[in-house]
């Protein structure tokens, strides 16, 4: 399998939130500006890679039947670590994003990428396997964190776009702002994706 | 804190789907049928508050007395996870008509981010064991409202003719934002 086209998977062909549809809490919940959603794609992927690499080295030991105790403890050690390291470094960041650093646990992404790919594949296909669906992940969290950033407060990484007349539609940076954006963007790749499917059959 | 405000503020204000954004796996995937839904809801009820109390406790009487606050995460998806399986296994030998009813959602809320969001946010809000009990069936009571109200919209929309892109999430996830515009009227109740 040519690691290549595991990363191109993860990023574009099986991105986790466009297509696999999963992990949609914390996406709608963080991305009310840039830097929160960057954060939070950058540390779903540092857990998605730690844990992949980790399951990937035990995948012989770990018996079959207690295999998804074993991956969730395994996924919690590196929120853990992620936790703490945050909670060190990049208080602020800590804050904003809140309870959803210790629920990216119960994830799907991750526990879906342990039973699906790294339990099966070895070491290196497992962490670029991670690290292809983190930055899919991350790209999607920046999409939808740019634009309910610019319309709901005329800004994008704090800075200001538009004149002092700009009236930002606050809604956006709500949550339901949230769930329709993700609801359209979700749609337009749906109908990019039928496209190129017509295109090249 | 007052019970009562405990009780309108996780059901209405900060409902946990539309407002707080946690279960929306299940708020979407189970969301077709209204008896799915109550289902659901009804397992998701009975699980938050078992497990809420069982980690309080833990939390209280083990973690703080050790100073092991940061395994709490390993320790409550650990926790979460056991009882999930031993209340799907006493439900099988002591009731299986209910086990009937709920047994297929069981094995579905481990992953359910809000098991594991109401037992993190009643220590963090610092809750004694009583506000815990009603925060967490408040929570659950609002992800039960939202859930059931969407599989009612949703099958009213299965008719519907829906632009193709659209079809099943991305309209889902349309309706729920309707749905949370209405819940901001909420806002200010508490």
């Amino acid at each position: 399998m040519k690691l290549s086209k595991v990363f191109y998977d993860g990023l574009v062909k099986e991105n986790p939130i466009f297509v696999q549809l999963i992990g949609m809490c914390s996406v709608l919940a963080v991305t009310t500006s840039v830097m929160n959603g960057l954060a939070m794609g950058l540390a779903v992927t540092g857990v998605l890679v730690g844990s992949n690499v980790v399951i990937s080295l035990f995948r012989k030991v770990i018996p079959d039947k207690i295999r998804i105790p074993a991956f969730i403890v395994v996924i919690a050690t590196f929120v853990t670590i992620v936790e703490m390291f945050m909670k060190a470094y990049t208080q602020d960041l800590y804050n904003a994003l809140g309870i959803f650093i210790p629920l990216i646990v119960v994830n799907c992404i991750i526990l879906a990428r342990a039973e699906a790919f790294a339990s099966k594949n070895g070491v290196v296909a497992s962490a670029v396997d991670g690290l292809g669906m983190g930055v899919g992940y991350t790209l999607a969290l920046l999409i939808l964190s740019a634009l309910r950033e610019i319309l709901g407060a005329g800004s994008i990484f704090d800075i200001q776009l538009f004149g002092p007349s700009f009236e930002p539609a606050l809604i956006f940076i709500m949550p339901p702002g949230a769930f329709i954006l993700l609801g359209i963007l979700i749609g337009i790749f749906n109908s990019l994706r039928k496209k190129k499917s017509a295109t090249d059959a | 804190m007052n019970i009562l405000t405990i009780l309108v503020s996780t059901v209405f204000v900060n409902n946990f789907v539309l407002a707080r954004f946690l279960g929306i796996c299940p708020f979407l995937g189970v969301s077709n049928k209204i008896e799915t839904a109550t289902g659901m809801s009804i397992a998701v009820t009975f699980v938050v508050t078992l497990s809420s109390i069982i980690t309080y406790v833990i939390q209280v009487a083990i973690l703080d007395v050790l100073g092991l606050q940061y395994l709490q995460t390993i320790v409550f998806i650990l926790v979460i996870a056991a009882l999930v399986q031993f209340v799907e296994m006493v439900i099988k030998k002591t009731s299986p008509t209910l086990y009937e009813a709920l047994g297929v959602y069981l094995p579905l809320i481990t992953t359910n981010c809000v098991v594991l969001g109401v037992a993190i946010l009643n220590i963090q809000e610092g809750f004694n064991l009583i506000e815990t009990i009603f925060n967490s069936i408040g929570a659950s009571i609002g992800f039960g409202i939202a859930l059931i109200l969407i599989s009612g919209i949703r099958e009213q929309l299965e008719p519907v003719d829906v632009p193709e892109a659209l079809e099943g999430f991305p309209i889902a996830l349309i309706t729920a934002g309707l749905m949370s515009i209405a819940f901001l009227g909420f806002n200010g109740l508490v």
